[in-house]
């Protein structure tokens, strides 16, 4: 396995204020699951939004997929964007399409015919255990539904890389290990999975994960997954 | 297809109409562009049409006291102008004519047959004749030395003028409400966006580039903005059609004359379409350079 993302020395500050994040230095290998846990506030979702290009750093280097998106032309964006799966933490379905539409839209946006997203929304609706939910709208589904829905439009485009932050936040303890079922079967086929949480229990739920931590806005590496710099193999 | 977004993406935005005041503003700014534009149009219609009419008209009096000198050195002129290069028609008015003439100054009390009168003879010019009208008033003098010569575009340009400035004066409200209707534009994208931001940095997080985002907005601005656009030309037109029956009931020869032709009825319809297109332009670089300032 080569690497996917590697972060250099980067850091993040909001403003003129403090870092929010500092001197992160990691290698995420391809088809590798990561966890990524750590207290409330101690920089998951930020260093998350960087890694679906929602967030630049204020200062080091990123790579993805071999590229440095740091300076990357804001007309490249969407390109990198459409590989990148997201689950936010709270699900950002739009309301007024139906489940079928909010799951189809990264589709849509990367121009798919109508004609052939049908049977790939279905059956991502039925993977997700809501085929018969199709034509409902996110505010008449409940919280673990809309979670479903969210995941279900994050992965439905076949992403490389997966980020989902707090993704079993919603949901009761049993959905919580049947999403993350999803998420091992999606990493079995290739993507690679990087999984916010605080939920320590769900840390084991995965055998073949990694767990990065993040304390006070920096990285530790209690696995020694995250090896960097990264070895001459790539891992 | 400069509208552009499919069905499946206009979904994206919720139906009906967008939010506010921006169909109602535009059919008014378009009730008042349409005004001004049948304005200007009818007077640089009017002002053509005077100009060339009057511009080739002379009159030739011949002003003497003597009925007989005066007949003589009339009929001399009228013979000299008909067959001179340049003149098309050359007709001495009547008896009848000219007493219709002063009647509305004397009354017909003041028609006395003993009123010495001067001799005129109304004359249509080509183009040509009208370059040459110093040479057939110096023709006219060597067969009637009492004739005088009365240009009538001379007493006409002035009226020329202003009517010239006032189309021009109408042409510059039309710039000015286009203008307008650019900003209300302007003012509804910035709405819009703010009104669908959660949408858009979904759209965005999800690959959507700025063209794909912008053709949502474009499309559904431009057909708010033809909406309003032909509420307000209908409106308008209403007005222009009962204002000119008003005007064709007034029947003066410079005030009626005053009137809208084919051309100017098809820019008219034309012009909710250029509202459309002026706002699906400005929406979307309104758009766009929005996102721009976003990852």
């Amino acid at each position: 396995m080569s690497g996917i993302v590697q972060f250099e020395n980067v850091g993040l500050r909001y403003g003129t204020g403090a870092e929010t994040l500092s001197d992160l230095s990691f290698t995420l290998a391809a088809g590798g699951f990561y966890f990524l846990t750590g207290p409330s506030g101690a920089g998951k979702t930020s260093l998350l939004k960087m890694l679906y290009l929602s967030q630049r750093p204020s200062r080091g280097a990123i790579r993805l997929f071999g590229e440095d998106v740091v300076q990357l032309r804001r007309a490249r964006l969407p390109g990198f964007r459409r590989r990148i799966g997201v689950v936010f933490q709270d699900f950002r379905l739009i309301p007024h399409l139906s489940a079928f539409d909010n799951i189809a839209l990264p589709l849509r946006i990367a121009g798919v015919d109508e004609r052939d997203l049908v049977t790939p929304v279905r059956e991502m609706l039925a993977w997700v255990g809501l085929a018969d939910r199709a034509s409902a709208h996110p505010p008449t589904l409940s919280g673990g539904e809309q979670q479903r829905v969210a995941i279900a439009r994050a992965v439905i485009g076949r992403p490389e890389i997966l980020v989902a932050d707090e993704p079993t936040g919603n949901v009761d303890p049993e959905m919580a290990a049947r999403l993350l079922h999803l998420f091992d079967a999606l990493n079995t086929l290739g993507t690679t999975i990087v999984v916010a949480t605080h939920d320590i229990h769900l840390l084991s739920r995965v055998a073949s994960a990694n767990v990065m931590r993040l304390d006070r806005g920096r990285l530790q590496d209690p696995t020694g997954a995250l090896r960097y710099p990264p070895r001459a193999d790539g891992h | 297809m400069m509208l552009g977004a499919s069905q499946a993406e206009r979904r994206l935005l919720p139906e009906g109409r967008l939010a506010g005041p921006m169909p109602w503003v535009i059919a008014i700014m378009m009730f008042l562009t349409a005004l001004a534009a049948a304005g200007g149009l009818a007077m640089g219609s009017a002002a053509n049409r005077l100009g060339a009419d009057l511009g080739r008209q002379v009159t030739v009096q011949v002003i003497l006291a003597d009925p007989a000198e005066r007949d003589r050195e009339a009929h001399a002129a009228q013979a000299l102008l008909s067959h001179e290069d340049g003149v098309t028609a050359a007709r001495r008015l009547g008896d009848q004519e000219m007493q219709a003439l002063l009647r509305p100054w004397l009354g017909d009390a003041g028609l006395d047959k003993d009123l010495p009168l001067p001799a005129m003879i109304d004359i249509d010019l080509t183009s040509a004749g009208r370059d040459r009208l110093d040479r057939i008033a110096q023709a006219v003098k060597a067969v009637a030395p009492h004739a005088r010569i009365d240009d009538h575009a001379g007493f006409i340009a002035p009226l020329v003028s202003l009517i010239r400035s006032l189309g021009l004066l109408a042409g510059g409200i039309v710039v000015m409400m286009g203008g307008a209707t650019a900003a209300a534009v302007v003012l509804a994208a910035r709405s819009a966006l703010n009104t669908h931001r959660r949408t858009i940095d979904v759209m965005h997080m999800m690959g959507a580039t700025d063209v794909q985002v912008a053709r949502l907005f474009q499309r559904r601005i431009a057909l708010d903005a033809l909406f309003g656009a032909v509420v307000g030309l209908v409106a308008a037109i209403s007005v222009i059609i009962l204002l000119g029956q008003r005007i064709g009931e007034i029947g003066s020869g410079i005030v009626g004359s005053i009137s809208l032709p084919a051309l100017a009825w098809l820019l008219l319809l034309c012009l909710p379409l250029l509202a459309g297109l002026l706002a699906l332009l400005v929406a979307r670089i309104t758009v766009r350079r929005a996102l721009v300032q976003t990852l």
